[in-house]
């Protein structure tokens, strides 16, 4: 459907055009949010004493030399940095769009957004945004930079690192759509994105501080490793250039996995005014 | 045919409790893919279990091994698939879509669906989280081995007390939030005030550690707190017993009373205060 309405309209499908339309959505966006002011700052208390909490019960696995994984207490503060990074992004963006689809789906107003001039799947994951990981996002990158400082990591480890961070928001993304993508068929299903805030909950440890079932678990069924593990590893120089490329392929597998999901999924789609 | 029951009386309230929960369950078991999604939300005490296995192999930690600790987190993982609360969302959705009138014109306190959901979604969860309960033991055999290598069976007594002091942290945890959620009476929302409310729940009720690692001046204190009786004592009770039983229900049952007091309080305030259509 959104082929044709491409074709009906003639807008060029350009990179430009894209990032416009997501300038226009979440300034949108924050907008609307601006309304509720004092959300913002119940956001702010939130996250902080969340990270508090992150970090105190680090505290408690450290407390009698006890190292998890072998992972100092400056690598695994970074895990948890790197964790309140992406916890962030998934509140900001991630689930307030996978729980907006289950919602269309239920109230058969996705057709709308199938015969809008813009790709589904791009409306679908980036028009909403919610200030609730905002905070999250701010303070999971000031920890990095403590915890980098800390380890005495240079800029050039930081950027190495940015690549399997990357990879691994891909990972997030890619996972969550496909969850989400599920609703087409069992309407009543926002807990998805709740099920998927919690999975991600594995990564506020190093998957080597896991007993061996779960790091493998970890690892191969739900790659949680990739997401905080591998990023926060490969810029303390733990985890070599294998890594990232092991990265990059469950990256990629996913994202064209979870394209190719959608599309099967929307042929089973029947909208409400069909 | 036998006459109906007079309003009010006990027989009237059981029939009335009977029907609300089977209605629910019916309700719930429709929704079985979303259950057990929730379910999947809820896996953080196995999660934990994974990591604590390793810190208890360590031997660094007095009196923790990766067995005892194993089975601490099973009994975690059951505590918090038996007190899944959400009243707090459910009742801001009743208040701000306006959708709590109609149910006000009913003979029956509004408190009472609210619970009854709960218990019948804890129905039909608990073959699922059984199932998942099973496969942990399965893969981490040794937390329910002893020392002998035999079964570890915990007494009659400890099993009992263990089923009953759930269902007081289920009253303990659904009085509080549905508490906070009423302040969705005064404000649009008060979903964030339970996200608040969530934390002291997440941090200092024993889901992600034993709470005899803290440091004991810190543990001592929080058992004055309505917290650790959501998790870590019901968990404790069962696996070894060592808690100081009475103390534990009586201050559960203190709690109860004051946050039972609050909600009635809150209650009538909230609703001369709102203003939905209808009201």
């Amino acid at each position: 459907m959104p082929d044709i309405a491409d074709s009906q309209t003639e807008i060029p499908n350009s990179f430009s055009r894209y990032a416009k339309t997501l300038a226009r959505f979440w300034s949108a966006a924050i907008a609307t949010e601006a309304e509720y002011r004092i959300n913002f700052v119940m956001a702010g208390i939130t996250s902080g004493l969340t990270l508090a909490g992150a970090l105190g019960t680090l505290a408690v696995l450290y407390q009698h030399g006890y190292e998890m994984g072998g992972w100092s207490w400056n690598e695994a503060m970074l895990v948890v940095a790197v964790y309140t990074l992406l916890d962030g992004l998934q509140r900001a963006v991630l689930s307030p769009n996978r729980q907006a689809i289950s919602q269309l789906v239920r109230e058969g107003t996705l057709d709308f957004v199938l015969l809008k001039p813009v790709d589904a799947q791009f409306w679908l994951s980036v028009r909403r945004l919610s200030v609730w990981g905002l905070p999250d996002l701010v303070m999971g990158a000031g920890l990095v930079g403590y915890a980098a400082w800390r380890l005495q990591l240079g800029a050039a480890e930081l950027a190495a690192g940015l690549v399997p961070l990357g990879l691994g928001i891909v990972i997030l993304y890619a996972l969550g759509y496909a969850l989400a993508t599920l609703t087409i068929w069992v309407t009543k299903a926002e807990n998805i994105t709740i099920a998927m805030q919690s999975l991600l909950e594995a990564g506020r440890y190093p998957v080597p501080a896991y007993a061996a079932a779960y790091r493998v678990a970890l690892t191969f069924v739900i790659p949680v490793a990739f997401m905080t593990t591998v990023p926060a590893g490969v810029m303390t120089g733990r985890y070599g250039w294998v890594w990232v490329a092991a990265a990059a392929g469950v990256a990629l597998g996913l994202l064209v996995g979870c394209r190719w999901f959608w599309r099967f999924a929307l042929r089973s789609y029947t909208s409400a005014s069909s | 045919m036998r006459p109906a029951p007079a309003f009010g009386s006990p027989r009237h309230r059981l029939r009335v409790g009977g029907s609300l929960l089977s209605v629910w369950v019916a309700y719930m078991a429709a929704y079985r893919f979303e259950i057990m999604l929730w379910m999947v939300a809820t896996m953080l005490p196995l999660i934990m279990m994974g990591v604590w296995i390793e810190a208890g192999a360590s031997g660094l930690f007095p009196d923790i091994t990766a067995a005892s600790v194993a089975r601490y987190f099973l009994a975690v993982f059951v505590i918090r698939q038996m007190t899944v609360v959400w009243v707090a969302y459910e009742l801001e959705y009743h208040v701000v879509s306006g959708k709590l009138s109609p149910l006000l014109l009913h003979p029956l306190d509004p408190a009472w669906r609210f619970v009854s959901a709960h218990l019948g979604e804890q129905l039909v969860r608990l073959p699922f989280f059984v199932a998942v309960l099973m496969v942990a033991v399965a893969v981490y055999p040794a937390a329910v081995t002893d020392a002998q290598g035999g079964w570890w069976v915990p007494g009659f007594g400890r099993a009992l007390g263990f089923v009953a002091l759930i269902y007081a942290a289920f009253a303990l945890r659904f009085l509080l939030q549905y508490t906070v959620g009423m302040l969705s009476f005064w404000v649009e929302k008060a979903s964030g005030f339970e996200q608040l409310s969530y934390l002291p729940y997440l941090f200092l009720s024993g889901m992600l550690f034993p709470l005899e690692v803290l440091p004991s001046g810190v543990a001592n204190a929080l058992l004055w707190t309505p917290f650790p009786y959501l998790v870590w004592f019901p968990a404790k009770l069962l696996v070894d017993g060592e808690v100081e039983l009475w103390r534990g229900v009586l201050t559960i049952a203190g709690w109860l009373v004051v946050l039972l007091i609050l909600n009635r309080v809150v209650w009538r305030r909230g609703l001369a205060h709102y203003s939905a259509m209808g009201a």
